[in-house]
């Protein structure tokens, strides 16, 4: 059985000037300890498919199970990683971030410190352990918030753009930093962006979605070997292939 | 430049501005374009406080002052706190309250003496209740809009990570609004140090600040109406840097929640 079931999700934004398609009829499947990615345009409701999947918005239809359990809201079998860096909490060490949801469950202090510093280790900040988010770069501040979302091992992460708002050198280094976490904790990963190379260079399987309605227009699986060299010509075909397609449906659009 | 060295140029600073509005004062005093009676020279204003803090007149005037102070200051915490949040997370409260508080702010606080005084009587009760009812309202608007402002994504990512009821308020809503209710407190203070001057003026019977000011005027000691004033000066100066300044530092400039200016 798959890990993850996406079943003709579909929801409507109500606005003030009308209804606004956010998903149509999402489907696919993932495995455990897959990467997965989702690509798309903005406005092609990727962020809105993982806002559903995080539990912040309700599908309109259709339904997703995780293990096998109906999603209902939100839960620690998800970890959740969003763009924007003021997702950490300024009040509370990167230690004191990490070690949060770990607090929620209950675990004493000591324990959850140090879980919370081996997740730190993970993402090379152990220095940075007692240092306020305002004192950290905005990549620092993404790898704290990867470790964040990591410490009380839930079975899924969701990432929406995280290294987005980065710099292209920094961004790279993030890809390569997250290549290697995924690597050693195996997780189940959805990772949405709007870039393609990153999709490559990160994911076992993209998923290519189309605007207007949101919807999934192909699955690619990118069979190449990790770590993967963005210079390959190998690399260079999956992107290209994967521009096919985007620049086809804005086309279409047009 | 390190802290310590821009605190020290600040005080010095700080002290430059004083010292010339001092020697302005004590020119126009020697002047004799006024009577010494009405504008009494620094030397005897500062000889006439020294007096009185030696007899320990004045520190039992200080110490009524900032008694009553800080009692309806926490009081209108106590209460303006968490009515404020409450506000801000519950419609209900908000639509309720919302009218009251917008009906009872404008009123000014000292405007409530007389009638304070008619059903309480002269003394503590009435001045602790007009400090309480000056400092509640910057309280509860302050703590309301803190809350209202409190970054979503802060909130999404504690529900993600399981936090709710409790958690969810004194780990992530509290220190999320805390510029805000800082701010509050700072402003609530500063209203409350004002009406509590005012209602001793008003109310108060032979201790305080305001009611020393008031009665030296009666006997034109001028001197003494001045060092009080030099005193109430003082004590908040004191609240303002050390108080307050100390908890910002504390707190949300630690956290780069709020930066300090450039230069």
């Amino acid at each position: 059985m798959p890990q993850i079931e996406v079943r003709d999700v579909t929801l409507v934004y109500d606005t003030p000037s009308g209804q606004v398609p956010g998903v149509r009829g999402v489907n696919f499947a993932m495995e455990a300890s897959e990467f997965l990615c989702i690509v798309g345009p903005s406005g092609c409701g990727k962020t809105t498919l993982l806002n559903i999947l995080a539990g912040f918005l309700a599908p309109g239809s259709g339904e997703i199970r995780i293990g096998g359990k109906a999603v209902t809201g939100q839960g620690l079998d998800r970890g959740i990683v969003f763009q924007d860096f003021a997702q950490l909490f300024p009040w509370r060490t990167a230690l004191g971030n990490v070690a949060f949801g770990l607090e929620m469950k209950g675990i004493p202090k000591a324990e959850r410190e140090a879980i919370a510093m081996e997740q730190l280790r993970l993402v090379k900040l152990e220095k940075f352990a007692q240092s306020y988010p305002h004192h950290l770069s905005g990549g620092m501040q993404q790898r704290v918030a990867i470790a964040r979302a990591l410490a009380y091992n839930p079975a899924v992460l969701l990432m929406d753009e995280p290294f987005a708002a980065l710099d292209a050198l920094t961004r790279d280094e993030m890809q390569r930093l997250l290549a290697e976490v995924w690597r050693e904790t195996r997780k189940t990963v959805i990772y949405v962006t709007h870039n393609v190379a990153e999709a490559v260079f990160l994911a076992d399987r993209v998923v290519v979605m189309t605007p207007h309605p949101g919807t999934v227009k192909t699955q690619v699986r990118i069979g190449l070997r990790r770590p993967r060299d963005p210079l390959s010509v190998e690399f260079l075909e999956y992107q290209k292939e994967l521009l096919r397609h985007l620049t086809e449906q804005t086309a279409t659009a047009a | 430049m390190n802290a310590a060295g821009s605190r020290t140029q600040s005080v010095r600073r700080g002290a430059v501005t004083l010292l010339a509005a001092a020697a302005v004062y004590e020119v126009t005093a020697r002047s004799g374009i006024f009577p010494a009676a009405l504008v009494p020279t620094l030397p005897a204003v500062l000889q006439t406080l020294w007096s009185m803090l030696l007899d320990g007149t004045m520190l039992t005037h200080a110490f009524h002052t900032v008694y009553r102070m800080v009692c309806g200051l926490a009081l209108a915490i106590v209460v303006g706190l968490p009515l404020g949040i409450l506000m801000a997370r519950f419609r209900a409260v908000e639509q309720f309250f919302l009218p009251l508080v917008s009906v009872f702010m404008p009123i000014p606080s000292l405007a409530w003496v007389p009638v304070f005084i008619l059903w309480f009587g002269l003394g503590n009760t009435t001045t602790i209740l007009v400090v309480f009812y000056a400092a509640t309202f910057p309280m509860v608007l302050n703590a309301w809009t803190g809350v209202r402002s409190v970054n979503p994504l802060w909130l999404r990512a504690a529900g993600a990570m399981g936090a709710e009821g409790r958690d969810l308020f004194w780990k992530v809503i509290v220190p999320g609004a805390s510029p805000f209710i800082i701010t509050g407190v700072r402003q609530a203070f500063l209203r409350s140090f004002v009406a509590v001057v005012g209602a001793e003026i008003i109310a108060a019977s032979a201790w305080g600040l305001g009611w020393v000011i008031f009665d030296a005027k009666e006997f034109l000691n001028t001197d003494v109406m001045l060092a009080s004033l030099a005193v109430i000066g003082c004590i908040g100066f004191a609240f303002e840097r050390l108080v307050f300044g100390s908890l910002e530092r504390a707190t949300i400039l630690r956290w780069g929640m709020v930066r300090a200016a450039k230069s």
